[in-house]
């Protein structure tokens, strides 16, 4: 199924899916049913902003900000990320 | 070596259960309540799992909330940072201790369905009403805005209903779907010519997994766990021995995998006398089977090893008196044809539940 993400949707992390400081490893991990994500560091920048409250061009527009990054460069690895954890139900819009 | 840690534990905290289910992992011998560990042990076996490297937490059984103190064991798991996840039948569970435990700080309920048949599924379950009752639970955690699994175990008396559960999980308001074919360990051994199903019922609940995967997804996520008596190579066994996961018993002893037991000659540590670091490093139960280093042929020379570790120890056991051969499920396994033979052999209608063995009758003078 192909989803399109509009520039106004508000991603958030889905019911039972949250980000977690794994301390003995030393990484962040992303909990979810049945399943443990070791997301990369820039994954991770993306998902803490999946957070219900910013929209899609609003955490594509502080990625690119904070990080001194192109914007479509950003808004291309953030909408492949969302799409994957759409599919894993980890993410909904 | 953070790469030899466990991700996840089971906590068997009761084999007490409402349910019957002849296919049930525990093993044929049951903890009874009288073994169990108490609170304040379960409290530090969680802490002592975080700091070993667990993330997330089964809480299981028997029938875990079957415990009085389930929703403090709940919190105190949460505190400790762990990922919670409620294994239960749904029966006996009210929507007020769902609450509760929602407000311990819960984070995933997987819930388990017979069938849905309401027939054959209370007839599974060993228990009239249990199918209405598992609907409930269904809809309280739906409502109480709590993740849902539902968790079917396929068998021959099901397995035609294989899309209809589905399509029925999925009208709850689940968010996931397990789909897991019987696995043949303890009552499901016992059971095995009742509940296996045929090769063509097989093929056919493949196709229609396929099928209404196409239909359905990604609205639910759907686990399918094949049958490994039908599969060509055996399955990747706890994804190696030791190697990701850990179990602890009602009675606190720490197992490699819920059906380790099965396996004579292995000794296994407990939480009395251990902690969790020391059974995972040192055991020699747990380091039994680590690695590829105790491997034999074939296994020990085939490009695989490292895909599916050599099958299930477990199996390989019960099936050839030897833990380390080859899991006779793999097409390699000199054994494989005896299991075959099995698959292809007779059925019967007679179902063992599962149920605590009785005690000895006392003879009276």
């Amino acid at each position: 199924m192909t989803i399109s993400i509009a520039p106004d949707a508000r991603p958030r992390l889905s019911c039972g899916v949250r980000l977690h400081e794994d301390r003995v490893r030393g990484r962040t991990v992303l909990l979810a049913p049945e399943h443990v994500v070791a997301p990369n560091a820039s994954a991770i920048e993306i998902l803490r902003r999946c957070n219900g409250a910013l929209t899609f061009s609003e955490i594509v527009d502080d990625l690119a900000q904070t990080h001194g990054v192109p914007r479509d460069r950003v808004a291309a690895d953030a909408e492949r990320l969302i799409k994957d954890l759409i599919n894993r139900r980890m993410v909904d819009l | 070596m953070t790469d030899l840690l466990p991700l996840g534990m089971l906590a068997e905290l009761t084999h007490r259960c409402p349910l019957a289910c002849p296919y049930c992992s525990n093993p044929v011998e049951l903890d009874r309540r009288s073994d169990e560990l108490d609170t304040a042990t379960w409290l530090r076996i969680f802490e002592e799992a975080a700091e070993l490297g667990v993330l997330q937490l089964h809480l299981s059984g028997g029938e875990p909330t079957a415990r009085s103190d389930i929703v403090e064991l709940t919190r105190g798991a949460a505190k400790a940072g762990l990922y919670t996840n409620l294994i239960t039948s749904g029966v006996g569970l009210t929507k007020q201790r769902l609450e509760a435990l929602a407000e311990a700080g819960l984070d995933h309920v997987q819930l388990s369905w017979q069938d849905t048949d309401p027939v054959v599924a209370d007839k599974i379950a060993g228990l009239e009403g249990a199918h209405r009752w598992k609907h409930e639970t269904a809809r309280a955690v739906v409502e109480l805005g709590l993740p849902l699994t539902i968790n079917v175990v396929i068998h021959r008396l099901n397995i035609a209903r294989i899309a209809d559960m589905i399509v029925a999980a999925c009208r709850t308001g689940a968010r996931r779907i397990e789909v897991a074919h019987t696995q043949y360990y303890g009552w499901g051994l016992a059971n095995r010519a009742a509940l296996l199903p045929t090769q063509e019922q097989v093929e056919a609940a493949h196709a229609a997994v396929a099928q209404i995967r196409r239909e359905l997804e990604p609205s639910i996520l759907i686990d399918y766990v094949a049958p490994d008596h039908f599969s060509r190579f055996p399955k990747p066994c706890m994804n190696g021995w030791g190697r990701q996961s850990l179990n602890v018993t009602p009675r606190g002893k720490v197992l490699p995998c819920h059906a380790a037991e099965s396996i004579r000659g292995l000794t296994f540590w407990t939480v009395h006398d251990h902690s969790l670091r020391e059974i995972w490093h040192d055991s020699p139960a747990f380091n039994a089977f680590r690695g590829t280093d105790w491997m034999k042929e074939p296994c020990r020379s085939c490009p695989r090893k490292h895909i599916d570790f050599g099958g299930c120890r477990c199996q390989a056991f019960a099936w050839t008196g030897d833990a380390a051969n080859t899991d006779p499920a793999c097409e390699l396994s000199p054994y494989h044809g005896a299991l075959r033979d099995a698959v292809a052999g007779p059925r019967t209608n007679e179902l063992i539940y599962r149920r605590f063995s009785q005690p000895k009758p006392v003879l009276q003078d």
